[in-house]
């Protein structure tokens, strides 16, 4: 018996409305791209929660890591200047 | 930071509710645990597939065929997505496999007992479904990224199996007098089993402790059981059945259903191997296995075929 295999792992993202994200949604195993597809098919939505589906090899993806959470987001700590709730309109002021 | 200072830390996390993703430090033991668990539960739904594999040939109308292929459909992909959740672990599938195939990781012993009769598809999607519910209801805010992620995408998929059992079950129950004898002795073999499927008592689990601190379990097996006995025994009585347990009463106080004790040495015996079912069960995925390879082989030859072109095709 040859060695067994489980063919390459994906990562599915979907749409589930048009005009929505397409937000993650599991894993799959597939030897191809047309195979990655109709697994994601088969897996994802089989009650129609999708009408589009991305695959994307899991090797492709690139992560930060939780040890990275701070130095790589804190620097928007000091920045609340970038919302909108930091600036003070004079009283009265519409539409803004 | 020195090791002890990483499990406060990770503790720290779990207390304030955080959930834990793959890439992130976590304890060997709370890794292994885990592991262990995701990997059996995949197990459990592949392997599940098989008693009602046994009836889809004989189903009794098309509607019920239908509804029967659904249901083990969707346990296929159960599996597929527990899988998917123990590999963030960084263990191959195939490694998954052989350690089902070798004994060394097991699946609910509940599928070690044989569906004999139709009314059996009724019994397991309304008690072994039920149960299933009630326990991964709770997982679902366990405290391990893809392992609750998975469970609430399998809780939004899993109400139709318990729905369509109870269906049967009612149906048979309110039918000639011989499919409702069917429909009692179908509750009958499958009552403690389900019972069961909840594990040992809090105090004689081993692994129950750690599971509670770490939140993989938000709540005990004993309060999950009872949970599922006082739902059940209503449901039961409900369409006119009787729960197989002389002793079974209901407490004022407590407002609970309370049961004679289970045989825990059935339930060991069944998990050492010795269930009615258990080299059929193993014997069966083995074989299919194996069976399978050659699809498997071409997939990847095709595979790599595909990016030999795709390469050639670049250094033109």
């Amino acid at each position: 018996m040859s060695k067994d295999n489980q063919l390459s792992q994906w990562e599915v993202f979907m749409q589930t409305k048009n005009g929505g994200p397409f937000e993650h949604q599991g894993s799959l195993h597939a030897a191809d791209k047309k195979m990655a597809l109709q697994n994601a098919r088969d897996l994802y939505s089989r009650r129609k929660e999708g009408r589009s589906i991305w695959v994307v090899p899991t090797e492709c993806i690139v992560a930060s890591t939780k040890e990275m959470e701070e130095e790589f987001f804190d620097p928007a700590n000091d920045k609340i200047y970038r919302t909108p709730n930091f600036y003070k309109m004079p009283q009265g002021t519409k539409n803004l | 930071m020195t090791e002890e200072e990483k499990r406060i830390q990770f503790q720290q996390r779990i207390d304030a509710g955080e959930k834990i993703e793959p890439l992130d430090w976590m304890p060997d033991d709370y890794k292994q645990t885990l592991f262990r668990q995701i990997s059996q539960h995949a197990h459990s739904e592949i392997i599940g597939m098989q008693p009602e594999g046994n009836w889809l040939l004989r189903a009794p109308s098309l509607r019920a065929k239908k509804i029967l292929m659904a249901k083990i459909q969707d346990e296929a992909g159960h599996g597929l997505y527990l899988y998917s959740a123990a590999e963030t672990f960084g263990i191959d599938r195939s490694e998954m496999i052989a350690m089902l195939h070798s004994g060394k990781a097991k699946y609910s012993s509940i599928f070690n007992y044989p569906a004999l009769t139709w009314a059996d598809m009724g019994a397991i999607g309304w008690l072994v479904d039920g149960a299933a519910i009630v326990n991964q209801t709770m997982l679902a805010k366990c405290s391990y990224g893809p392992y609750a992620r998975a469970m609430v995408r399998i809780c939004k998929e899993e109400g139709f199996h318990q729905r369509q059992g109870y269906e049967i079950i009612a149906k048979m129950a309110s039918g000639t007098p011989a499919q409702k004898e069917m429909a009692q002795d179908a509750l009958n073999r499958w009552w403690e089993p389900s019972l069961m499927m909840f594990g040992p008592h809090d105090a004689d689990s081993p692994h129950t402790q750690n599971s509670m601190k770490w939140k993989i379990k938000v709540e005990s097996n004993d309060t999950l059981r009872q949970r599922f006995i006082d739902r059940t025994v209503e449901q039961a009585h409900h369409i006119g059945l009787t729960i197989p347990d002389k002793n079974l009463k209901y407490n004022k106080e407590t407002m609970h259903w309370e049961i004679s004790p289970i045989n825990w040495d059935e339930f060991w015996n069944v998990v050492k191997g010795n269930g009615p079912c258990n080299h059929q069960r193993l014997n069966h995925h083995k074989k299919y296995h194996q069976e399978g390879q050659w699809v498997r082989d071409c997939a990847r030859a095709f595979e790599e075929k595909q990016m030999k072109e795709s390469n050639a095709v670049k250094s033109n």
